[in-house]
């Protein structure tokens, strides 16, 4: 098995969380994993991104190559679209739908909504009002999470306890809330690819 | 365990019997000295690991250690290592009691750096052992080795990284710990001291020492010659882009011969029999065409070379497997196209940050004078170059917002005003204020103190707290030392204090203090 996944996000939003999530999962599932992370002045409110390498077999690249990706996995509808080149023909891309405007030119978002329903393979999650619906905000990343765990090849418990693992240390409140999170946002997924 | 490959150096200097980690702050080298001062072998084995003020006190500091008998290393950006040229150069001069080795992470591609100078050029000129990791793991055993390849000559060795690896995660085996070296002095108490004529003899050595290197590196595992069926081209591949080439290929099995190199100086040995089997080659360096740019020579006719410097790859920027399968001719993939509709996102100040104040009483107070008289320096401060700041004109190297304002100041540019952070000034900002105190030079100097080296990520400042007595130490007057609190609700008062400043004709210090709202988050968070 083999799953190559972009993340993408604005500085601050908490992409790393994902990808240490995710990570997590992937280890406790004992497959490989290479993850290239974006740290110093991006981090300061500017396009994001992470590549995350999962598998059975031992990975070479800290980059994933081009038209290869399996997901990109985007907590901004705008950065999802940036790195479209790194989708495979039958990728999927899993996207927030919630703008951060913190540029004077940023693009008129039904704009953005009908460029990304272009693509054949979309899940279009609100993941800030499912956050909002459970009473935590700052969960959206985990929403956006949820929503993509279908499409990686690793039993959901995984995914749980990477979630548990990554969260431990902020309390079994965050814990559970973020569990939420993470099953509101895979259900989410699931009715929509039927 | 799953670590950066800044983390796996970390964690493979502590398991050799590490003593003592000196550096400042960098990207992307950073989380080496976090990872260490968070390590719970930091407490058991008392390792030593505060920031220092600069790379080059780093460096000094680390071979004072080495000097003590024991194993320590200096971590540092790549144009940290500018700073720490003297140390760096003469150190090889000297050579080491206890292992030294000096970690810089390269950043080609320019991700968050000013340049993309590649230090393996820097081993060279300094004539030292250079290892370059291609992965993780070879991250750690590197760093757990190299303190034995130093012992072994009495010579620094220099640790390679580039942005890519240093901030890849992947998983590392350990080997075991080993204990720290007890305090030695040099055999020879005349080692360290470069006299002329005792440097002369000094330099011979370590001349003569190079053939030695060379010996190490035919020997290293590290270094690999891979046969392929086909015989054209060879390909050479360093460090990180080794990883590039075999993602290209199936079961990573290349069909072409391939010479890794992760060790340096390079194996001429190795090199004569990689050149016997093939007629031409291709060069993947993940930086400057060292390799390359040796092997055509001033002559350039011995066969066909080809890489950075003929256009199969690009002369500037990180490689990535796409770059290389390109360079070796394989078909490209059908990718998406990015929408029109994507625009630049540029990072910024964060909402509430000190120094956007700072820069919004600049602006109003300077306007008088017009435009082009801001000089600053390396920090998040940078970010006043975009809209809607505008305010500053230079970001060059760490200081010289102090001495190029003195300088065009002396040249009538009066009033010239300094922008530049805690932080930086601590770093380089100190002698030249004291330049400039000498010479009575018309500058403003506004230290823009968040207490914190903030880009990076929220280390600790040299001087925090202490910021105003360093001033006067060095010779302003106490009546031109004015501190100010950079918020909205004191904009008027603030344009006031910097009116005042600007039309003084001499050294004044304007110290802008309120915490990186980042840090001051993270503490109340904390708490």
């Amino acid at each position: 098995m083999k799953t190559d996944i972009i993340l993408a996000g604005v500085g601050g939003q908490g992409i790393l969380t994902i990808a240490a999530s995710i990570g997590m999962a992937a280890l406790h599932h004992n497959l490989y994993l290479k993850q290239a992370e974006v740290h110093g002045m991006s981090q300061r409110g500017g396009a994001v991104q992470s590549h995350l390498r999962i598998s059975d077999r031992d990975i070479a690249s800290d980059l994933i190559p081009l038209g290869t990706a399996d997901l990109i996995i985007s907590v901004e509808p705008m950065e999802g679209l940036r790195y479209l080149p790194y989708l495979s023909e039958n990728g999927w891309l899993i996207t927030n739908m919630n703008p951060v405007k913190n540029i004077p030119d940023y693009p008129d978002p039904d704009q953005l909504i009908r460029a990304i329903k272009d693509i054949s393979n979309y899940i279009l999650v609100d993941a800030d009002q499912i956050a909002s619906e459970i009473g935590s905000k700052k969960s959206g990343n985990m929403v956006v999470m949820g929503a993509a765990t279908p499409f990686i090849d690793i039993p959901y418990s995984s995914f749980e306890v990477g979630v548990g693992k990554i969260f431990v240390r902020k309390g079994e409140e965050t814990v559970k809330i973020n569990l939420e999170a993470l099953r509101r946002g895979r259900e989410y997924s699931e009715r929509m690819r039927k | 365990m799953m670590l950066l490959g800044d983390e796996a150096v970390g964690q493979g200097v502590m398991d050799a019997g590490l003593s003592g980690i000196y550096a400042y702050p960098g990207t992307p080298s950073t989380e080496i000295m976090e990872y260490i001062q968070s390590s719970p072998l930091t407490k058991q084995s008392n390792i030593r690991c505060e920031w220092s003020a600069n790379e080059k006190t780093a460096l000094e500091a680390a071979l004072g250690m080495s000097y003590a008998g024991q194993r320590t290393i200096a971590c540092m950006k790549h144009v940290g290592l500018n700073v720490a040229a003297d140390p760096f150069i003469n150190a090889a001069i000297t050579g080491v009691n206890g292992g030294l080795i000096i970690v810089v992470a390269d950043d080609p591609s320019m991700h968050s750096s000013q340049n993309e100078q590649d230090s393996r050029f820097f081993g060279k000129f300094a004539m030292v052992p250079v290892l370059e990791p291609s992965d993780q793991q070879e991250a750690y055993d590197m760093a757990y080795t190299g303190f034995s390849l130093s012992e072994k000559y009495n010579i620094p060795v220099l640790l390679r990284l580039t942005t890519r690896l240093a901030h890849s995660r992947s998983g590392i085996k350990r080997s075991p710990v080993l204990k720290q070296k007890k305090l030695n002095l040099p055999a020879d108490p005349t080692q360290f001291i470069l006299l002329p004529a005792m440097a002369r003899k000094k330099y011979k050595r370590l001349i003569s020492q190079q053939s030695l290197f060379e010996y190490e590196s035919s020997k290293s595992s590290f270094n690999k010659l891979i046969k392929g069926k086909n015989k054209n081209p060879g390909i050479i591949a360093c460090g990180l882009a080794y990883n590039y080439l075999i993602e290209n290929f199936e079961d990573h099995m290349s069909p072409y011969t391939v010479f890794k190199i992760s060790q340096y100086p390079v194996s001429r040995v190795m090199m004569a029999e990689f050149l016997g089997l093939c007629r031409e080659m291709l060069v993947l360096e993940e930086g400057y065409p060292l390799i390359e740019e040796s092997l055509r020579g001033m002559m350039d006719d011995c066969r066909t070379v080809h890489g950075r410097m003929d256009g199969y790859l690009p002369r500037d920027g990180e490689l990535n497997p796409d770059l290389v399968a390109d360079a070796i001719g394989l078909p490209s993939r059908k990718i998406f196209k990015v929408p029109d509709i994507v625009r630049d996102r540029p990072p910024s100040l964060c909402k509430g940050c000190s120094h956007a104040d700072v820069f919004s009483a600049l602006n109003e107070a300077i306007e008088v004078y017009g435009k082009g008289r801001v000089f600053s320096d390396i920090g998040c401060y940078t970010l006043g170059a975009f809209p809607p700041y505008n305010a500053i004109y230079t970001c060059v190297d760490m200081g010289a917002s102090v001495t190029m304002a003195k300088g065009a100041a002396d040249a009538g540019l009066v009033p010239a005003v300094t922008v530049i952070g805690d932080s930086t000034f601590t770093h380089s900002g100190m002698t030249g204020l004291l330049d400039a105190v000498n010479d009575q030079s018309p500058v403003t100097i506004i230290i823009s103190d968040n207490s914190t080296t903030a880009m990076t990520g929220g280390q600790k400042s040299s001087a925090t707290g202490r910021l105003a007595d360093i001033c006067s130490g060095i010779g302003v007057e106490k009546d031109h030392i004015r501190t100010i609190i950079p918020l909205k609700k004191y904009h008027r008062e603030n344009v006031i204090v910097l009116k005042e400043e600007l039309g003084y004709h001499g050294v004044s210090v304007i110290i802008a203090q309120r915490e990186c709202i980042q840090t001051a988050g993270k503490k109340k968070r904390a708490s």
